[in-house]
């Protein structure tokens, strides 16, 4: 028989029985679909969470004070908030696994221009390396502050996208003044915008300022109610919680005044490696530079905690790869359980059909005739089933993206591997009930009734 | 005209039926010539469909030699004797055997399938429907079984059993399931072909009225030959019911 005799004659039989092949191959259509659909959120929310990290920058180190059993803040007897801008720069000067460095103030409260105000997720104080080591681009409009004005704590700052839409109701907002717990500042740039990051957070929600200014003037000044303790609200939002706490971190007197810019507190340093690569030794070059420079003896634990972003990345990828797996595993199941449901269509299918086959075999057909036949039905079927599962699966996987925003990416993998699965279980479920055809005797199957 | 076709030669068949042989060919040796129009008669359980399953090669004997055109095919392997079945033998069945929900200009070209002629697909349809016209379906080629009456069904499968030209056709009990009147189309439409293309018939047949219309008469009883005489002047099929 040639191939497309095999084929026509293949067709034709299913033709003939159009509505049981179509409820025959129902099973394979789900299961090819449910693992395009699988394998499409998959990868789309795997290379989405790819894009968040690496907008989050990939080569990130973020050093922070505090054991890292205590989570980073530690309130312990004896221990203290030991970061310095000095660490900073010594890590900087120190380490050759580190490429840019930037010491980071924090703070938390309102943000007030004309009659609006907003409170940012984000009020950083840091030095202009900040931007290159968060990979943030060029701003949109403006420019950044520079380090004289760090030195100088100069009262100016740049904004986020989220700020300008909210503060600003989206008119350009530099040349402007905004007021930072009732200190003036003077918007001189506008960031790119860098969209959520990995855990959900808005990182266009921001302030950028120099660290000497949130520093002094804004977490250090006394009066406004929000700070009350001193630099309550430098050290993270944690402490004015506890409004105790801040007494244990008196302000000296000189800290309201911008000129000792050394030993001055901050709330992290963050760092980027020179690649990706080589951010196990960053974090090993930048133990030992801070241990040295905090007198650590062999035995202390660390006083500081450095926490990478490939944590964070792989913690959140391994989460979507297991959803991802283990969803293919339900949709892989479905396959079989279609497999089987063709399986017994075709032996049900062989039993009607055994006087067709004494008959085939009485003109000539050889056993493996109508073994391949048979066999070619169950693979057309579950091929036809497999194209339209794709069908189905492409397109509900569009649905997702467009109702539930959900990223979803096409796989020519997926295609291929869905196309060459359901040729498979043709074949494999196929195969029984046409060897058992092929067996026939053809004197018994025609008198078959 | 007066060549042997088919050499039977002590041919036995022997069921075994769990503990029991059932012995339904006790030795039959009997020689066919090409051109005859033999009708196989016999009482119901002589051995009539036995001895057509081995003359059609659809069963193997349990002893005994049988040539077909001088060849000895008895010992076939499965692959060999569906060659065989596809390219010297027509099958006609009591029930017709069509397939179902297909039209029948494909039932009749069906068995090419399963041939190596490197017929091209135009070449096959053309034989189809010349056979079609022959057996005077000419208008019916697009119907398919449901849409055919017994008789018009009957004559799809002569067709189909004729596409191959094969030299001997074999009919089980072909009036078996068809009335008076179909009846005699279908032993007049034997006749023509017998006569007019010299092709071998056998039929097997237990109706004395059908079995007149033959040239030879092969008698079996209780799995051997009862006898064997050649009819003087056989009966036209329309004055066998006249
Ligand atoms: N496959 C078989 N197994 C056992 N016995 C069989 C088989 N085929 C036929 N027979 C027996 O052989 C005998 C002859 O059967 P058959 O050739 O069909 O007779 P006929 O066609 O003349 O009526 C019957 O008794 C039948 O029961
Ligand atoms: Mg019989």
């Amino acid at each position: 028989m040639t191939v497309s005799t095999i084929l026509k004659t293949a067709l034709r039989a299913l033709r003939r029985n159009i509505t049981r092949s179509l409820l025959t191959v129902l099973g394979i259509v789900i299961g090819i679909a449910a693992v395009i659909a699988m394998m499409e959120i998959g990868k789309g929310s795997s290379s989405s969470i790819s894009k968040t990290i690496s907008s989050m920058g990939a080569n990130n180190l973020m050093i922070m004070p505090g054991t890292a059993s205590s989570g980073g803040v530690s309130f312990g007897a004896g221990s203290s908030l030991t970061m310095t801008a000095e660490d900073a720069e010594a890590i900087k000067r120190d380490c050759p696994a580190v490429g840019r460095v930037a010491p980071v103030v924090r703070a938390r409260t309102q943000v007030v221009f004309e009659e609006r105000n907003w409170v940012p997720s984000f009020i950083y104080g840091s030095t202009p390396e900040y931007l290159q080591v968060r990979e943030w681009g060029n701003l949109v409009e403006g420019e950044m502050f520079t380090d004289v004005d760090v030195r100088t704590s100069a009262r100016l700052c740049v904004v986020g996208q989220t700020i300008v839409k909210q503060l600003f109701g989206g008119m350009s907002p530099v040349g402007k003044e905004i007021r930072i717990q009732s200190v003036a500042f003077k918007v001189i740039g506008v960031l790119s915008s860098k969209g959520a990051n990995a855990f959900g957070m808005d990182q266009d929600d921001v302030i950028l300022a120099p660290w000497t200014t949130i520093k002094y003037r804004v977490t250090g000044s006394s009066g406004s109610g929000a700070a009350a303790g001193g630099n309550a609200a430098a050290s993270s939002t944690t402490n004015s919680v506890y409004p105790g706490a801040s007494a244990i971190f008196p302000v000296p007197a000189a800290n309201k005044e911008p000129t000792p810019v050394r030993f001055a507190n901050i709330d992290q340093i963050q760092a980027s490696a020179t690649s990706p690569a080589q951010i196990k030794e960053a974090i090993k070059q930048i133990t030992e530079v801070l241990r040295e420079r905090h007198r650590l003896r062999p035995g202390e634990p660390d006083d500081f905690s450095i926490r990478d972003m490939t944590e964070s990345a792989n913690a959140l990828a391994s989460t979507t790869n297991m959803m991802t797996n283990l969803l293919l595993a339900v949709a892989l199941i479905s396959l079989i359980v279609g497999g089987v449901g063709i399986m017994n269509i075709m032996l049900v299918s062989v039993t009607e059909r055994t006087r067709e086959i004494g008959l085939r075999m009485a003109v000539g057909a050889r056993a493996r005739d109508i073994l391949t036949q048979f066999l070619t039905e169950a693979t057309i079927l579950c091929l036809i089933g497999g194209i339209v599962g794709l069908l189905l699966g492409r397109g509900s996987a569009m649905l997702v993206e467009k109702f539930l925003r959900w990223p979803v990416e096409a796989s020519m993998e997926a295609v291929i591997a869905s196309i060459a699965t359901s040729a498979v279980v043709g074949i494999v479920f196929g195969f029984y009930p046409a060897w058992k055809a092929s067996r026939l005797d053809p004197i018994e199957a025609l008198r078959y009734e | 005209m007066a060549s042997p076709l088919i050499q039977l030669n002590g041919i036995e068949r022997t069921f075994h039926m769990g503990e029991i042989d059932v012995h339904v060919l006790k030795g039959i040796t009997l020689t066919i010539n090409q051109g005859e129009l033999v009708a196989l008669v016999g009482s119901s359980g002589s051995g009539k469909t036995t001895l057509m399953n081995i003359l059609g090669c659809l069963d193997r004997p349990s002893k005994g030699e049988y040539r077909l055109d001088g060849e000895e095919i008895s010992r076939l392997s499965n692959d060999g004797r569906a060659l065989v079945r596809n390219r010297k033998m027509g099958f006609v069945f009591q029930n017709f055997n069509l397939l179902p929900r297909t039209s029948a200009l494909e039932q009749v070209i069906m068995p090419l399938s399963y041939t190596a002629s490197g017929m091209s697909d135009r070449q096959a349809r053309e034989r189809g429907k010349e056979l079609l016209r022959k057996v005077g379906l000419g208008e019916r080629m697009d119907h398919t079984p449901s849409q055919l009456s017994g008789g018009q069904q009957q004559r799809v499968a002569i067709a189909r059993a004729l596409v191959n030209r094969p030299p001997v056709l074999f009919a089980d009990e072909p009036t078996g399931n068809l009335d008076s009147k179909t009846t005699q189309e279908v032993l007049k439409m034997f006749q023509d072909l017998n006569r007019d293309e010299g092709i071998t018939i056998i039929l097997v047949t237990h109706d004395p009225v059908v079995a007149a219309t033959a040239k030879r008469n092969i008698r079996l009883k209780d799995g051997l030959l009862e006898s064997d005489f050649i009819v003087e002047s056989p009966s036209l099929p329309q004055e066998a019911h006249a």
